[in-house]
């Protein structure tokens, strides 16, 4: 079920690439990608295995330099900044392979994601006990994962599920503007997938969210645009009823049994 | 000017390759199991202490050989026996393991031979002069040493890039559940190379014991140099860690011919500093004087210029 | 730390006045502990102080060694650098004071703070570009470049001779003076302790904590914001700090700071403590250093082969115990309470013996093998635990083997014993907390 047209708050993209180009070597991964995202739009990319989704991913994030082109953020340029730089810009990503601080709890994995943004940077002198602030975002995060009876546990004993939606939790702690979430949804069930769809809905209320996906459940579920990627270019970037009419991606992607059908 | 120049040069070289003879080994075990072994410094100061042993009791080439195969079981047995009940702890309990061997390693050493340095002098069949520089004769065992410096090199290339067992090696590193399910054994793969790694210690510790003084303290002496060749080479770089040992090997040996140092520069010029000062200290020391710690100060460049190392692929 | 396990049996509803000293009680008992142990008879001789006093120091040393090991995850074998550049910040301040310098001896230990945080920061710039193992090995380099160092600057270190001072010929100032031992280990207690708070307060502080996330994960830390880097700088100069206070209370405690103070054999030391008493936990490293100490000051007069114990303990630590002695300990905790525990209790025992006698033959190998190749002009008639053994007679080589061979033996029929009592345990203290938490 789709959403209401967004609300476009700013004219301008909140993520512009411009003509983006990455070779491994000889490899070429990505070959010319413009994309524009508009603000508090919520947009799939979705193409074959080995298309590249993850390689632009890491380039937007800062993870990965571009060989060649450029990224805007918001209206600023940040090819090939740092990616703790392009964080404290507004952007934050969930990673495919989870990735979350196992030797730390629950509570503080999701602590440490909004440390910075509560301003305390590389403060020596203070209790992080006594940081109200940060504390009572941490647990309304904690609260909107459902995570918050499991606040005291390693997250590196936690259940899958639990996991992702650990990830997504931090993803979204910082409160950066444009989040990122790469395949949020692999390897999870049906019904699952469909708490994580209601969570990422909930969070990506007024943010721009891009999200990699195969599930063409979620995708046509959730996105107001689909991008579709193939062999590092563009296929064509439309809503979701005009990408499923559209042949070139039936015969590319859809049809032929790439993705799977909910 | 030219004989210090050339005979330096030719020693430099000499020293080089005795490094890179010891760096092999430990980039093999590093490359294929991502392990950092820090006691193969020891295995190697083992390898002079055996075929000091051995050369007494069997001859010096039958030493040659059977050295070396002693260190490869032993290192067969460290990883057999020890080293597999840590991978599962992670890399850094593998270095502590290792850290902690180098210490055993030489007290066993202490405790067999003694704390003095053993006479462990060149065996008369190749200590003969292959030819002579600027009046300085140049011995047949570094004749020796070089060849089976340039033979190691080319083999671990050829081992590490195209051979069978290379590969299956290389995917065991990553994927060591896959490659076993795919009827590989990894903790056996894993074993040969750790024996394979000391075996090339020991060999270079047969040759590099008559160049160095074999006493227990060779390995602490030698090892810190040997990982600053991995680091200025690039982790994981057979041909960087050549590079970075000749580099080394060179730069050495010239600081240890130049008897100048920056006060006598200064006093050419006209500029007097003051003696018991603290700058004093620091212009008077002659370049001589540095050459052991230009291992380190070429490390502290390194970091500074080009941290990765100068043809390093992986960040650990 | 206890305290919240405590502060959760519902301290909370109690007074005020109660309710702070059971929550810090582990501090407070270590406070009076470091008052009261100097006065405890065995240990209140000069020998005693000035063995609390060594314990003092390497508690700190090991505990800042911690803050970039266990806390930040960065592997180092040259932190003996920060404790020697501060030792010899240390005792020049303290020459400064004996030729007139108006400043309290016990205040100078704060030079080699202070030189410890400055080359912290200057080293860790340099180091952090690299982590994981690069960095373990650039820490090598920098250490045997900073050993080297003080044999080629004279002036400023010493030489082989090391740069000594006087902590007694200081001006009065405020009545307080070092001439006794116990004065030392006072201020050096006084020292210790705040180190210690200090850096366990620093452990709870918001870049304490992205410590231990960079530990974890760095991209993930860079992806919450934290530059990585920036990040292990502040680890290295906290790190360094504390490691040149401890090289400071070194300074006068021993009234001379030499080469070996930042040597390798130091940089080892640290490491071989912290993790034999254990990286995991911030009580750990304090156990280990005074575990090491206490051996080295009792084990290395009456053999030679200790650096052999040494290092074969701390392989066995790492192998079959990489949590350390605190994490034995604390792997104690859940069984503690159960009727089963004494049978464990009386399982070690029963494993006890054997091991010991197996241990007893490796002794006597070992040292009747280190006192024929380091030690011949001794003779090699010598006594092993009130057993005299002869080097140079086969039977007594034969009966070591014999025993220690025959003793392994025996304690592997053991383990089955120990194994038992712990799966009883482990099964009743599980149907404990069945049943308290339903």
């Amino acid at each position: 079920m789709a959403d209401v047209a967004p609300r476009l708050r700013d004219p301008s993209p909140a993520i512009a690439l411009r003509d983006l180009h990455k070779s491994f070597g000889a490899t070429s991964i990505i070959r010319g990608v413009t994309l524009d995202v508009a603000c508090a739009e919520r947009h799939a990319i979705i193409g074959p295995n080995g298309a590249g989704k993850s390689t632009l991913f890491n380039m937007i994030s800062g993870c990965e330099r571009p060989t060649s082109g450029s990224i805007r953020l918001l209206g600023d340029d940040v090819t090939g900044l740092a990616p703790h730089v392009i964080h404290r810009r507004g952007l934050a990503r969930s990673f495919q392979v989870t990735n979350v601080f196992p030797r730390l709890s629950v509570f503080e994995n999701v602590r440490c994601a909004v440390l910075w943004s509560c301003g305390y940077r590389y403060s020596c002198w203070r209790n992080v006990a006594r940081l109200r602030d940060a504390n009572d975002r941490a647990e309304r995060v904690l609260e909107q994962i459902r995570l918050a009876p499991r606040r005291d546990v390693q997250a590196g004993v936690l259940t899958y599920a639990e996991l992702r939606a650990l990830e997504i939790g931090m993803t979204i702690a910082g409160g950066a503007r444009v989040i990122l979430l790469d395949e949020p949804t692999a390897g999870m069930s049906r019904a699952e997938a469909g708490a994580a769809v209601e969570l990422i809905r909930a969070v990506s209320r007024d943010r721009t969210l891009v999200m990699v996906e195969h599930d063409m459940g979620v995708v046509f579920d959730l996105a107001d645009r689909i991008s579709v990627l193939v062999r590092g270019a563009i296929l064509a970037t439309d809503t979701p009823a005009n990408i499923r009419a559209n042949e070139a991606v039936r015969s590319a992607y859809l049809g032929g049994g790439h993705a799977r059908r909910r | 000017m030219t004989e210090i120049v050339a005979v330096s040069l030719l020693n430099g070289i000499v020293y080089g390759l005795l490094l890179f003879m010891l760096t092999s080994g430990l980039t093999l075990i590093f490359s294929m199991m991502g392990v950092l072994n820090f006691a193969h410094a020891s295995v190697f100061m083992l390898g002079a202490y055996l075929s000091f042993q051995l050369g007494r009791w069997i001859g010096f080439w039958p030493a040659l050989v059977t050295a070396p195969i002693l260190c490869g079981l032993i290192g067969a047995a460290i990883e057999r026996y020890g080293l597999r009940y840590v991978h599962r702890s992670g890399h850094v309990a593998e270095i502590l393991f290792t850290f902690g061997l180098a210490y055993v390693i030489e007290e066993l050493v202490t405790m067999a031979w003694g704390r003095n340095a053993v006479a462990n002098s060149v065996p008369p069949s190749i200590d003969f002069a292959l030819f002579s520089l600027f009046g300085s004769s140049f011995p047949a065992y570094k004749g020796l040493m070089m060849v089976i410096s340039v033979a190691m090199f080319a083999f671990l290339y050829v081992a590490l890039r195209s051979t069978r067992i290379g590969l299956v090696i290389q995917a065991a590193l990553t994927h060591p559940e896959m490659t076993s399910a795919l009827g590989h054994d990894v903790p056996g793969v894993f074993v040969l190379v750790f024996a394979l790694g000391s075996a090339l210690a020991g060999l270079a510790g047969v040759i590099g014991g008559f160049m160095l003084l074999t006493q227990p303290t060779l390995a602490q002496a030698i090892g810190p140099i040997v990982f600053v060749v991995v680091v200025v080479g690039g982790l994981g770089s057979l041909a960087g860690a050549f590079i970075a040992s000749m580099l080394i090997g060179v730069l050495q040996t010239f600081a240890v011919a130049i008897d100048y140092s920056l006060a006598d520069v200064l006093r050419a010029g006209g500029v007097a500093v003051a003696r018991g000062s603290l700058l004093y200290d620091f212009v008077s020391i002659k370049v001589s004087t540095v050459a052991p710690i230009v291992p380190y100060l070429l490390l502290v460049l390194t970091l500074v210029v080009r941290p990765r190392g100068l043809l390093g692929k992986r960040d650990v | 730390m206890s305290g919240r396990a405590i502060a959760g049996l519902g301290v909370r509803g109690r007074h005020w006045a109660f309710d702070w000293p059971m929550r810090h009680r582990g501090w407070l008992a270590t406070f009076a502990a470091l008052v009261l142990l100097p006065l405890v008879p065995g240990l209140n001789s000069d020998f005693g102080r000035s063995l609390l006093t060594q314990m003092a120091i390497a508690a700190v040393f090991a505990l800042s060694y911690n803050v970039l090991f266990g806390q930040t995850g960065l592997l180092s074998f040259g932190h003996a650098v920060y404790f020697g550049i501060g030792g010899y910040a240390a005792i020049h301040l303290m020459r400064a004071v004996n030729h007139g310098l108006a400043l309290p001896m016990p205040f100078v230990p704060l030079a080699g703070a202070i030189a410890g945080v400055a080359f912290g920061a200057l080293f860790g710039a340099l180091t952090t570009r690299r982590a994981g193992t690069i960095f373990a090995l650039i820490t090598l380099g920098i250490g045997e470049l900073a050993y080297a160092a003080a044999f080629m600057l004279p002036n400023l270190f010493g030489g082989e001779e090391g740069v000594t001072a006087s902590r007694t010929r200081a001006p009065e100032v405020l009545g307080i003076g070092l001439a006794s031992q116990i004065a030392v280990y006072y201020v050096v207690a006084a020292w210790a302790f705040v180190a210690a708070l200090s850096m366990r307060a620093f452990t709870a502080t918001p870049v304490g904590r992205m410590c231990n996330a960079v530990r974890d994960n760095p991209q993930r830390a860079a992806f919450v914001g934290y530059d990585p880097r920036i990040v292990r700088l502040v680890a290295c100069c906290v790190s360094g700090l504390f490691a040149g206070l401890a090289g400071g209370l070194h300074a006068i405690n021993y009234e001379i700071v030499a080469a070996d103070s930042l040597g390798a054999l130091r940089s080892g030391g640290v490491l071989l403590m912290t993790c034999i008493g254990g990286a995991g936990h911030f009580a750990g490293p304090v156990l280990g250093a005074m575990v090491l100490t206490w051996l080295e000051a009792s084990l290395s007069g009456y053999t030679s082969a200790w650096l052999l114990y040494l290092g074969l303990f701390f392989m066995v630590i790492v192998v079959f115990a990489p949590r350390g002695v605190a994490g034995l300990i604390a792997m104690h905790a859940p069984v503690v309470r159960t009727p089963a525990f004494a049978r464990v209790l009386l399982a070690y025992v029963v494993a006890a013996a054997p091991a010991g006698v197996t241990m007893g033959g490796l002794v006597a190998l070992i040292e009747m093998s280190y006192r024929v190749s380091t030690q011949p002009e001794l003779g090699t008639k010598m006594r092993i635990a009130g057993i005299a053994v002869d080097a140079a007679s086969s039977a007594s080589w034969v009966g070591a083997v014999f025993v220690a061979t025959a003793g392994f033996v025996a304690f592997r029929a053991t383990w089955r014993v120990v194994a038992a009592a712990w799966t009883l345990a482990e099964e009743q203290s599980r149907a404990v907390k069945g049943t308290s938490s339903s």
